[in-house]
């Protein structure tokens, strides 16, 4: 580790014990009562508590969010090369997701729970409808921003649109596609737990709202510490397969860091 | 005499515009002996560069054909290597990976040419640089690999589309002077672009000298510079008596 990321990763570690300190102490100094604000330690001992709780109703989420997830990556990068390739699709394409994107996916939960029931597929395919949009724009726009120059170097050498496809458009929408993913998997926690919310009786959303209807405020935290502890791993393995996929992109980054140094 | 490499007869390219037609080319007319090294040499948005288009067939004539090695041009062909104004490299291939690129295209033997690939790359001066990324070379590098990717796969003639004018004069200065030895080691027939005066004539053997819109051929100019050109014959009183008719020619002022 370099001395600037050294640095970085203190600064980051610092400033969140110093929130979680100032946090208990507020709740101590002004003696709020757990059911309204729990301090971290009441939080940690609720953690503690109920370990056995949580892992099984994290698995189900878990499988709600990658499920929808991975069908957004699937379904988003098919949609995105069908606009870019076959334009005349475009004008199809766009407005129903445009509508798709719009309907608030809250109000969809209930009515695909009528239609699939209060298992795991309701949740995976509110997941998939939130973190959908995202990828297919990233992706759409990454395919489409090839040079003109390297499209006209693929013409004078008579490429056919297999080649321009996956020599050309695939490897430069690469970045965009991950960028895309970024966002997709924090959207499909949330699409995840929004079909919990709704309809459910497992999973950490489910937790949260037993936990608010019992006022166990130290438990709906506990569970939403797991949520978000989840998320940002989740959100890291994407981080971490875009390193080794689009690693130019990265080293780029790392190009300008060493060019600051000196 | 020897049938032309490249035969521009009468071409015309009209545009058409919100306003109307606006006339890009008008009535051009030049060849290109086998290795001969012409330049297209005429103000910035004048054409040019549609000139080249259309010789490597990327754009079509409104009027007039064109034609590569006897055969008229109908669309692209692989008798062409083309350096582009940006080096249009893939970012996420090596300097050797991106010369390959054309082998890949046009499917030939990737054992057999890869040897040539690390050739041309030394030709062009960067032998030590094969798995370099684009972003860790100079824009002056990024055009030398370009370069090299142009005439992978062998065609007999070279279009440089203003392939140094993003460069910084130094740089334009050094690569015009290896232009100069990869053409005399190569022997292309080569098409420039350019809008430099003292590059169009330290590089050809002749100049055609385009007008402003619509473009028209003023005059095709002779460069009686001997060969081998050297770095100093950029300040002989040939080379700066022949750059200054071309610049009263095209119209500069000079103070």
């Amino acid at each position: 580790m370099t001395s600037p990321e050294y640095y970085r990763t203190a600064k980051i570690v610092v400033s969140l014990i110093a929130f979680i300190v100032i946090w208990q102490l507020a709740c101590y100094a002004f003696k709020i009562p757990a059911y309204l604000l729990p301090a971290p330690s009441d939080i940690a001992v609720r953690l503690y508590e109920k370990r056995g709780l949580y892992f099984s109703h994290s698995e189900v989420t878990f499988y709600e969010t990658v499920g929808g997830f991975l069908l957004a990556v699937i379904g988003g990068c098919i949609a995105a090369a069908l606009i870019v390739v076959v334009p005349t699709l475009r004008d199809v394409i766009m407005p129903l997701l445009l509508v798709a994107q719009i309907v608030p996916k809250v109000a969809i939960a209930p009515i695909l729970l009528i239609w699939f029931g209060y298992g795991i597929v309701p949740k995976i395919l509110i997941a998939f409808l939130v973190a959908f949009f995202p990828i297919v724009v990233n992706t759409a726009q990454g395919l489409a921003s090839v040079e003109r120059e390297l499209l006209e170097l693929a013409q004078s050498l008579e490429a056919n649109r297999w080649q321009v496809f996956w020599k050309f458009r695939v490897p430069t929408a690469l970045p965009d596609i991950f960028s895309g993913m970024k966002i997709a998997i924090t959207l499909a926690v949330i699409g995840a737990v929004i079909g919990e919310f709704v309809g459910g009786n497992r999973g950490l959303g489910y937790l949260i709202i037993i936990a608010n209807q019992e006022l166990d405020t130290p438990l709906a935290f506990a569970a939403l510490f797991i949520l978000s502890l989840g998320g940002i791993v989740l959100y890291g393995l994407v981080e971490l397969a875009e390193r080794l996929f689009v690693p130019w992109s990265v080293s780029n980054d790392a190009n300008l860091e060493i060019a600051r140094l000196r | 005499m020897m049938s032309a490499a490249i035969e521009v007869a009468n071409i015309t390219k009209i545009y058409p515009t919100r306003e109307g037609k606006t006339v890009a080319l008008d009535r051009l007319s030049f060849s290109v002996a086998p290795q001969e090294f012409i330049s297209v040499l005429g103000p910035s948005g004048c054409g040019k560069t549609t000139v080249l288009k259309i010789v490597a067939g990327l754009s079509r004539a409104t009027g007039g054909q064109v034609l590569v090695n006897g055969r008229p041009v109908t669309g692209p062909h692989r008798d062409i290597g083309i350096v582009f104004q940006t080096p249009a490299l893939m970012r996420w291939r090596s300097a050797i990976q991106n010369v390959m690129l054309p082998v890949e295209i046009l499917h030939l033997d990737q054992s057999k040419f890869r040897e040539r690939a690390e050739e041309l790359l030394a030709l062009v001066g960067l032998r030590d640089f094969h798995n370099r990324l684009p972003s860790e070379l100079s824009g002056g590098m990024q055009q030398r690999v370009a370069i090299a990717r142009a005439l992978i796969h062998d065609p007999a003639i070279l279009l440089l589309d203003e392939p140094f004018s993003a460069l910084d004069a130094m740089t334009r200065n050094q690569l015009n002077v290896e232009l100069l030895r990869i053409w005399s080691e190569r022997k292309k027939t080569s098409l420039l672009i350019t809008h430099s005066i003292p590059e169009a004539v330290f590089l050809s053997d002749r100049v055609v000298v385009l007008s402003t819109r619509p473009a028209q051929v003023m005059e095709i100019v002779d460069v009686p510079l001997p060969r081998p050109r050297t770095s100093e014959m950029r300040i002989s009183a040939d080379f700066i008596r022949l750059v200054d008719r071309l610049g009263r020619l095209i119209g500069l002022e000079y103070a």
